[in-house]
């Protein structure tokens, strides 16, 4: 990160990925509320949402294209920094200590285990979506109803564990003070950097001065 | 579209019971295809085309006496025929099966829509689809086992054999019925189709089929569409009609614990997180932190 | 049909052959499944391919095309060797016991008389021996040389299942079960229908070939009784009606004749017509020839029609040849007839050799249509590339196309099969100019009247005499010409017996052909016809369908010809005392003062039984014939001749007889024999036929038939078509010497590769229904590759047998 920030502050996300980060979470919100209302009667009347029945189905799965893309172009610029290393043991292995807000301390690079994993769970879900998904586009795939068969339970599945692992996200989000605004400013406090993200931070400031 | 006659008994994506007061006290109705009489005229599809107002495109010859090549949302009937060569008798056996909805007691279509109401089962027995609830998702097609529901090009809904639901419920038979001229489908109460069947099965064994039986496939909890066959015992002979149906167990774990599950998964997450802030409430950034962090900064070379 | 649809369902046994009942008659053929749901019948086919009758048969056997009669010669050899046949029936109620003459004889496959230059017989030797009393003689014991019995044998000891197998490639293990299953029913209590269509009688050989079936239902005593019958099942709603009210060239209404050019004698004419009995007490019916024929001419020229001039007998042409089609063709090709008047009908694609055809209409000056539909034949000028490839520019026929209303649109009678005549009701106008056939004939007569009167002419007199007493001139109704066609008292009749009782007042309505006369008081349009419109009005119209006995005769349902009659010749179901056979299935019975029962007794209603009246009332003989006389073109027995286009070299029937390789007595045409197949040049056999899609070249105009049968194609035998290499679905060209069409190949196991004579010889099926008009596919005309060589009888052509070459397209 070599955007500079006012004083007090550090840049965690630029404005490009903040707007990339919002037309994956925008269509995700879509993609979730439309999904869901296909996936549980008790839930169809979402699909008023969306202008009905046919129009849920029509949109979902272009909404899901616009998400896949979006989401393609977002891990692009981060998952180099999602690798999981010798430190992220650590940190899972003091996970209760975080849970209880007691996790002073911990070595973390810009992303703790806990989001890495959960960004490799939504690239999983998102392959495993945008594949079944596919399959079940009968506007414009015609597949062997086996695999649509077996494709719609899987997306089912996928969804289900996407759907939970943004509520996680989420969570964490309104759990963890001062992340939102990373990304809506873009920037974090320095005292939030070194709270939570202590290697990042340091490699952060290094970097400014020189 | 439903009609007030027909007493809809079941209903896709319905979670709350079905009207219950009405039932089909007069008994649930079949239709019997005995397929050792039909001569594959086609006079039924010709009367489904009239009576539903279809027309399918005029097509090409694929090499085979069914035209058109498959079921479509214009075509909710057609003839499949088949070429058996019989290997217990030497003789050549032209199969010939009229295909279409199987009306199942436990229809797949129905348990795999999503939409309320698009999907409905009579308390005759039959299955309904009410196209203007249909919202062109295909989930109908995963559910059949039969391979039936087919999705309209013109309008993205989908289309299947109604059983003339429109005729039955003034008290006409579908229109195959009627127009069949050698008497090979037949339409009636359940009951008196088996005993209907029960019949031409001895005459059937008298003429040397000695596997000849009903197809009402309990896999489905039984049909409202029903054949007479000569090799009950291989009803895959006749165009591949499955030997023993059932909705796919993909299908029913994708319709059934999934959407249970799911849904208290998610709630669960959620529920996890709420918990937790009641416990733990927020991790902040107190200011010992900024001052440690303006520490470190300042002594950062 | 002898009997009819509903009384199918009375058969024990069911044989289809030389047809296809489930494919072109599927509504009648419901009878079929009724016999075998509820009667426990059993049905065999008999067929080239494994067709859709064949489906729902209890056994299928095939067979080569145009050797029907080989099968059935050898069955008949079967049913006599093994003296499976009805004793009594064949002893009272055929002609076995007749002494035939000695003159004629049967060797090398030609009967006595042949002259080899006109391709015919001198028949004078095809007849019985007469006794010094005009009677023929009879051996009641069967024992003389002779009689008919031991000629019949002799004939057939040649057709032995050896030999059948070896001409029509049948294997002999299905022969054999089939005719045992056929010998079951020469029991009292077993019946037998067999139903046959074009598949009999499209054939240098039909109508021997329908003989042959009729003679085996002799045999069998199936001939007359409930469930039994030769069933012709006809492939036009009306086709029936088409013979029965003489449209045929040389017949006038009611299978009454035209004179020849020799006849112009009206005694002598009526002499040859009007048949003594040849057995004592004979009913020998045509003897009423005259009362049908007076009655004729009253109804076509009303008061110009006098014994003194003969009852206008003068007024009929005198055929110096048949004008069927097939020789109105040749005429036309030849440029001998140059105008035509095409009322619908579609010979383009109907009648055989499209080639002959097209030059044939480019040689007319002009050709006028009435249909109610778009044909082939209208538009034959024009090119539509390799389906119809003409040289526009160079054709001038002038072509007139009337569009006429179709039978929904207009009132009227059709007769079915079964000989009923059903009246039916417009359902609505015709659309647009369309005007009805009636109209436009009558238009076309009162002009032709009228150009008469103004310019004069030779011979008008049969115009101008012609009586036309429509309440409409213009506009004759369908109810006017029923009751024309049905007959009236011109003055008034009174009882011969008793002069004192009035039978009918002047103008009346006549009950029945029993009450016309030779005197001139009668006026009847179609004899057999008559009562149809009786003087109670319109039987025709009648719908009572109440079956009291369960037989299905439903003798208040529409009307019959004969006389109501639902099943012909059903004397024969009684023995010679006048108790059923079986009865159980009892059509009428004599009950010590007359003959009744559930039919109409085709018979005098109070003849005793104890005069021995034979059942077959309209023969002289009063018993039916399995020596034909002098009634058949090509011999008094049916013989097996090869079909002309035949993969055969030689007749193994009548071996080293180049003469007798094909019917010797067929119609045929110089031009049509140098367009003969040669099985080197066009090794496959192919034939024609219908689908249940379709009904002939109609329904392609039909969005609903076009969807359920879109292409052309035809269907080819797997072994075929592995060894050509031909794909299913794929496209392959079909040549005979007469053309060559392209379709898609259906590839089936359903034709089987046949062993005939030693050689392999695979058929090849040619649906026939699509040309290039029409809202189905476009496709070639089947019967570019069809010859016009005919039956010489009927002159039907032989579309049913045709060398081909199938290769890929």
């Amino acid at each position: 990160m070599t955007e500079a920030g006012k004083s007090g502050e550090i840049v965690r996300y630029s404005y490009a990925t903040r707007v990339n980060h919002w037309i994956v979470a925008i269509c995700f919100i879509l993609l979730a509320l439309s999904g869901l209302a296909l996936f549980h009667p008790a839930l169809f009347w979402l699909t008023q949402l969306f202008g009905g029945g046919p129009w849920t189905r029509i949109l979902h799965p272009f909404v899901g294209i616009v998400w896949a893309i979006a989401f393609v172009l977002l891990a692009a610029k981060v998952w180099r920094d999602n690798f999981l290393n010798s430190t992220d043991r650590q940190w899972l292995g003091h996970i209760r200590e975080v849970l209880d807000n007691r996790d002073d301390g911990l070595p973390v690079g810009k992303y703790n285990a806990g989001q890495k994993l959960l960004f490799w769970l939504i690239v999983l879900c998102l392959l495993g979506l945008v594949a079944t998904g596919l399959c079940m586009w009968r506007a414009y795939f015609a597949l062997p109803v086996d695999i649509v068969r077996i494709a719609s339970m899987l997306h089912a599945a996928f969804a289900t564990v996407l759907i939970c692992a943004i509520v996680v996200h989420i969570y964490a989000a309104i759990w963890v003070k001062g992340s939102v605004r990373a990304m809506t400013r873009g920037t974090v406090s320095d005292g939030w950097a070194w709270k939570h993200h202590r290697l990042w931070f340091r490699d952060v400031t290094r970097g400014q001065q020189k | 579209m439903s009609l007030q006659s027909l007493d809809i008994i079941r209903r896709s994506a319905t979670t709350t019971p079905s009207p219950q007061a009405r039932g089909a006290h007069a008994g649930e109705v079949a239709k019997l295809i005995d397929v050792s009489k039909c001569i594959g005229c086609k006079a039924c599809q010709v009367a489904c085309m009239e009576w539903n107002d279809l027309r399918d495109e005029v097509g090409s010859c694929t090499g085979s006496y069914t035209n058109p090549p498959d079921l479509s949302s214009e075509s909710w009937t057609l003839m499949r025929f088949a070429e058996y060569e019989n290997p217990d008798s030497g003789n050549l056996e032209w199969l010939i099966r009229k295909d279409g909805c199987m009306h199942c007691a436990d229809p797949g279509c129905l348990k795999a829509c999503p939409s309320p109401g698009a999907i409905v089962q009579y308390a005759n027995g039959i299955v309904d689809f009410h196209e203007e609830n249909c919202i062109g998702c295909g989930y109908c097609i995963t559910g059949c086992p039969f391979n039936v529901p087919r999705i309209s090009k013109k309008d993205s809904k989908a289309y299947k054999c109604t059983l003339c639901s429109d005729r039955v419920a003034v008290g006409l038979e579908p229109a195959c019925v009627k127009t069949c001229p050698t008497g090979a489908i037949v339409f009636g109460s359940k009951d008196d189709m088996k005993q209907h069947a029960a019949e031409r099965i001895e005459d059937l064994k008298s003429r040397g089929f000695e596997h000849a039986g009903l197809y009402d496939p309990a896999g489905v909890g039984g049909t409202h569409v029903m054949y007479v066959l000569h090799h009950a015992d291989k009803p895959e002979l006749y165009s591949d009609l499955p030997a023993n149906p059932t909705i796919s167990a993909a299908v029913g774990v994708w319709k059934g614990i999934a959407k249970p599950l799911g849904l208290l998964a998610m709630a669960a997450t959620a529920a996890f997180g709420f918990l937790h802030y009641l416990r733990r409430g927020p991790s902040e950034v107190d200011k010992a932190d900024e001052e440690a962090a303006r520490r470190e900064l300042e002594n950062t070379p | 049909m002898t009997n009819h649809w509903v009384d199918i369902k009375n058969a024990d046994l069911v044989l289809i052959m030389g047809g296809n009942a489930a494919e072109a008659h599927p509504c009648g053929f419901k009878w079929v499944t009724e016999a075998k749901a509820h009667n426990k019948a059993k049905l065999i086919v008999v067929d080239p391919r494994f067709n859709r009758s064949a489906a729902v048969a209890d056994i299928y056997a095939p067979i080569r095309v145009g050797t029907d009669i080989v099968f059935l010669g050898g069955l008949i050899n079967d049913l006599l060797t093994s003296d499976r046949i009805q004793h009594e029936y064949v002893l009272n109620y055929t002609d076995m016991s007749f002494i035939v003459k000695d003159e004629f004889e049967f060797k090398d496959g030609l009967y006595s008389g042949y002259n080899k230059d006109t391709r015919k017989y001198d028949k004078s030797s095809w007849d019985y021996v007469l006794g010094d009393d005009g009677f023929v003689k009879t051996d009641p014991t069967l024992k003389h040389p002779r009689c008919v019995y031991n000629l019949l044998k002799e004939h057939y000891a040649r057709y032995t299942i050896d030999m059948v197998e070896r001409v029509c490639g049948t294997p002999k293990d299905k022969i054999r079960l089939i005719w045992d299953m056929i010998a079951s029913t020469a029991t009292k209590d077993r019946a037998m229908t067999i139903l046959y269509a074009l598949g009999w009688t499209q054939h240098s050989i039909g109508s021997q070939n329908v003989r042959s079936g009729a003679m085996v239902q002799l045999l069998l005593g199936n001939i007359g009784i409930a469930g039994g019958g030769m069933n012709a099942l006809r492939g036009h709603s009306n086709i029936q009606g088409l013979t029965d009210i003489g449209l045929m060239s040389n017949l006038l209404p009611g299978y009454l004749t035209l004179p020849n050019e020799a006849e112009q004698d009206y005694q002598a004419y009526l002499g040859t017509r009007t048949q003594k009995p040849l057995r004592p007490n004979q009913m020998s019916y045509w003897q009423n020839y005259p009362k049908f024929h007076v009655s004729l001419m009253k109804s076509w020229w009303g008061d110009a029609a006098k014994a003194e001039n003969n009852w206008c007998f003068d007024y009929l042409p005198k055929l110096d040849k048949p004008y069927d089609m097939l020789q109105a063709y040749e005429l036309m090709h030849q440029g001998k007839m140059n105008g035509y008047l095409c009322q619908g009908f579609n010979p383009l694609a109907s009648a055989p050799n499209k080639g002959k055809l097209i030059d044939a209409f480019s040689k007319l000056k002009f050709m006028v249509h009435m249909d109610p539909l778009s044909t082939e034949t209208m538009e034959f000028w024009k090119n539509y590339g390799a389906l119809n490839d003409v040289d526009t520019a160079n054709i001038k026929t002038e072509v007139f196309r009337l569009p006429v209303t179709c039978f929904a649109e207009e009132n009227g009678a059709v007769v079915n099969s079964a000989r009923w005549l059903q009246w039916h009701w417009k359902g609505a106008n015709g659309p647009g100019e369309t005007r009805s056939d009636i109209e436009i004939m009558a238009e076309l007569f009162h002009r032709i009247k009228a150009l008469y009167e103004k310019e004069g002419g030779t011979w008008w007199d049969p115009v101008r005499d012609l009586a036309w007493k429509y309440s409409n001139p213009k506009l004759p109704t369908a109810e006017e010409l029923a009751m024309e066609y049905s007959g009236k008292a011109l003055t008034e009749l009174r009882d011969p017996k008793d002069a004192t009782k009035v039978l009918r007042k002047a103008g009346e309505q006549v009950a029945g052909f029993a009450e016309l006369r030779d005197d001139g008081s009668t006026a009847c349009g179609c004899w057999i016809f008559s009562g149809a419109w009786g003087p109670t009005g319109n039987l025709m119209a009648r719908r009572d369908n109440s079956d009291p006995t369960g037989i299905g005769n439903t003798i208040g349902w529409a009307w019959a010809w004969p006389a109501n009659r639902r099943v012909l010749y059903n004397r024969a179901s009684c023995d010679p005392s006048g108790k059923p056979f079986d009865p159980t299935r009892k059509l009428i019975a004599w009950n010590g003062a007359a003959w009744g029962g559930a039919d109409i007794p085709d018979f005098k209603a109070d003849e005793n039984p104890a005069g021995g009246m034979g059942p077959f009332i309209m023969n002289p003989e009063g018993v039916a014939r399995f020596f034909a006389r002098g009634n058949m073109a090509e011999g008094p027995f049916p013989e097996h001749y090869e079909p002309f286009d035949t993969p055969l070299s030689d007749n193994p029937l009548s071996p080293g007889q180049p003469l007798t390789l094909n019917n010797p007595a067929a119609r045929v045409f110089k031009d049509d024999l140098a367009q003969i197949g040669k099985p080197d040049e066009f090794p496959h056999v192919a034939t024609t036929y219908r689908l249940t899609e379709h009904f002939h070249f109609w329904t392609k105009h039909g969005e609903l038939n076009a969807i359920t049968q879109p292409e052309q194609f035809v269907e080819i035998g797997a072994a075929l078509a592995d060894e050509l290499g031909i794909a299913n679905g794929s496209r392959v060209k079909v040549t005979s010497k007469r053309g060559h069409i392209e379709a898609v190949a259906m590839v089936t196991k359903r034709i089987k590769a046949l062993k005939v004579d030693g050689k392999t010889v695979h058929q090849v099926g040619i649906p026939i229904h699509w040309g290039f008009v029409g809202a189905a596919k476009p496709g070639y005309l089947a019967n570019t590759l069809t010859n016009a060589i005919g039956d010489g009888n009927s002159q039907t052509p032989e579309s049913k047998c045709i060398l081909v070459k199938v290769e890929k397209a």
